[in-house]
């Protein structure tokens, strides 16, 4: 089986500048790896991970558009075999992103799924059909891969932790329910696989070094989907760096206030780090909702997070469990935070991090 | 502007999640419902559009009849109908199943605007809006964190952050929007709300039959409650006292140099 593996660049779309691939994609790539390798045809034609990359609008007549050696070979690296770069498409417009995976996914052998084709290609599809479309459980992942069930009436199992090909049509998965805090074994019968893969649950992993051949695609897409399209522009800091900071120091209830925070603050910038918050803390208004970790928040995986009066709700955790190492701080020794922490500090936030922070500048003036 | 509203009944979960013995379904014997933030959020975005441009709101839920309890709550706070897809308790109906019932409602002319959450926050599908855009022939935009709606020009403008990008699409409508929580800060139902929620009418029509709930979509066999990492919390001390060995570990661990 071929599994097809929507690409999602550092930085967004590419614009021909370099780009990088999105860890969250070379996730997918690996449960794709799995996913193809364990498959009954697995050594047949066609066989393994082809990776798909929107490269922007009209092809520049360059050799390369868009996708780069260093980026082939940074997917390569994780066991793709086949990239595709799709030229034609200006930014992001997922039903026409998902008309180009139904396009690709639907060759020669099953025609039934290609109701629809996007017009004249400039380029052959894929000789080889894709027996499962996969891609980073993110917002445009999961949009994506929505509306090609959508439009081929295929089931879509999102953010997956486990994938396994039966060998008769169907696929044990196992999905994420409650943002991760319940587990769903499910079965998935349908002749082409559509899922989206978990962001906390699967680790990449790269592959001895191989080598992937690239084909520039340059499918026509009918006008009206592309009717909806994101223009982009750079957001302000905020959700972006809290979903990858290296250290978040988290504040909650026991903060107190909005003015509460100023020492949390401190604290990060010392670090290096950001402040997070639970989501009382935005519902009293404290402070806005784009630094809210959890459940319908961010969900975060710093080297440290620090859990400053932060009892511990699980749709917290839901959104914190990705954290390398806890440290909560709490007057409650009993609280859900204290007890699932890596470490452990009884006390009142109030008087521990000014202390803290008091004790990591004398470090730092002392070793200048 | 007619806006719909769709919301679903989810157990609200607090310390822990318990499974029923067949491990299909979660224990609910000792849990409260409610609908998830995210379609509170659409719930209020909706009022708030409808009492800026005339018009109503409708909610709609698929669900067993005790998620009439949901749609009241809902008409406090400002929508003026409700309807119930009913279905026998218990029964899972999936995303797709799920759509086409919707579908139901949605279709017909009436609205201009159907709102949903981002996702369920139980089953966590993400398709539910997308999939009821495509039954109606209507363009959808998802995870919204912003949105404006002309009614002159009958544009919707609607942003979300994306990897450190603000995304910004332009719908027209009729069109299916997909919120997240943040978006508005909802309010709290009011008391002449209450009352008239008490009062007002909730529209029954039947849901899929058990065959069809689930028919060609993802299957579930079972649930499971991850392991929780067996931690034991290393206690570093009690108050300011600890912070020596707070500054250790932060060493160890890297962050501090």
């Amino acid at each position: 089986m071929t599994a097809f593996c929507l690409v999602e660049l550092d930085g967004g779309t590419v614009d021909g500048t370099a780009a990088g691939v999105a860890d969250v994609s070379l996730r997918a790539i690996t449960l794709a790896r799995g996913l193809a390798a364990g498959s009954a045809d697995a050594s047949g034609p066609g066989g393994g991970v082809a990776a798909v990359v929107f490269v922007g609008g009209a092809p520049t007549g360059g050799a390369e558009p868009g996708v780069g050696p260093g980026l082939v070979a940074d997917l390569a690296a994780y066991g793709v075999t086949d990239v595709y770069a799709v030229s034609g498409i200006d930014g992001y417009a997922p039903l026409a992103w998902a008309r180009v995976l139904q396009w690709l996914m639907s060759a020669p052998a099953n025609p039934e799924l290609h109701e629809s084709p996007p017009g004249e290609s400039s380029h052959p599809a894929p000789e080889h059909p894709g027996h499962a479309v996969v891609a980073a459980g993110t917002e445009r992942g999961n949009e994506v891969l929505a509306h090609l069930g959508a439009i081929t009436g295929l089931p879509m199992a999102a953010n997956c932790a486990q994938a396994v090909d039966n060998g008769d049509g169907g696929y044990a998965i196992v999905r994420q329910r409650w943002a991760g805090l319940l587990l769903e074994e499910a079965l998935l019968e349908a002749p082409v696989a559509l899922l989206t893969v978990a962001t906390d649950a699967v680790s990449a992993v790269p592959v001895e070094a191989g080598a992937a051949a690239v084909h520039h695609v340059a499918p026509s897409v009918d006008g009206s989907d592309l009717a909806v399209r994101a223009v982009e522009t750079p957001a302000g800091a905020g959700g972006a760096s809290l979903a990858t900071a290296r250290v978040v120091v988290g504040g909650g209830r026991g903060v107190g206030s909005a003015d509460g925070f100023g020492p949390l603050e401190e604290l990060a910038a010392l670090l290096g780090g950001v402040v997070g918050v639970s989501r009382v803390v935005t519902s009293e208004g404290w402070r806005p909702h784009t630094m809210q970790v959890g459940q319908t928040g961010t969900k975060i995986t710093p080297e440290l997070y620090l859990a400053c009066g932060i009892s511990g709700a699980i749709q917290h955790f839901a959104g914190c469990s990705g954290a390398k190492t806890i440290v909560a701080i709490n007057t409650d020794p009993a609280a859900p935070m204290m007890t699932r922490a890596d470490y452990a500090v009884i006390g009142d936030l109030h008087a521990v991090i000014p202390a803290l922070t008091e004790a990591l500048r004398q470090r730092r003036s002392a070793s200048d | 502007m007619e806006i719909l509203v769709c919301v679903k009944r989810v157990p609200t979960v607090g310390g822990a999640i318990t499974l029923t013995a067949d491990r299909r379904a979660i224990d609910t014997k000792a849990s409260g419902f409610a609908i998830s933030p995210h379609e509170e959020c659409a719930v209020e975005e909706a009022v708030r559009l409808a009492e800026r441009l005339g018009g109503s709101v409708t909610v709609a839920t698929l669900g067993p009849a005790a998620a009439e309890e949901q749609l009241r709550a809902c008409l406090a706070l400002g929508a003026s109908g409700a309807v119930l897809i009913e279905t026998e308790p218990g029964l899972e109906v999936g995303p797709i199943a799920t759509a086409a019932a919707l579908h139901a409602v949605a279709a017909g002319g009436r609205f201009d605007l159907v709102l949903l959450g981002n996702e369920a926050s139980d089953t966590g599908d993400y398709q539910v809006g997308i999939r009821l855009a495509h039954l109606l022939g209507w363009p959808a935009a998802t995870g919204i964190k912003a949105l404006a709606v002309d009614d002159a020009s009958g544009w919707v403008s609607a942003s979300r952050t994306y990897r450190g990008v603000l995304e910004m699409f332009a719908l027209e409508l009729p069109c299916v929007v997909t919120v997240k929580e943040g978006i508005n800060l909802p309010r709290y139902p009011s008391l002449p709300g209450r009352l008239r929620a008490k009062r007002a009418p909730v529209t029954r029509v039947p849901g899929p039959e058990p065959a069809g709930a689930a028919a060609a979509d993802v299957r579930m066999t079972s649930l499971r409650v991850p392991d929780a990492p067996k931690k034991q919390a290393t206690v570093l001390g009690q108050g300011a006292e600890a912070v020596p060995a707070l500054v250790d570990v932060l060493v160890e661990l890297g962050v501090v140099s």
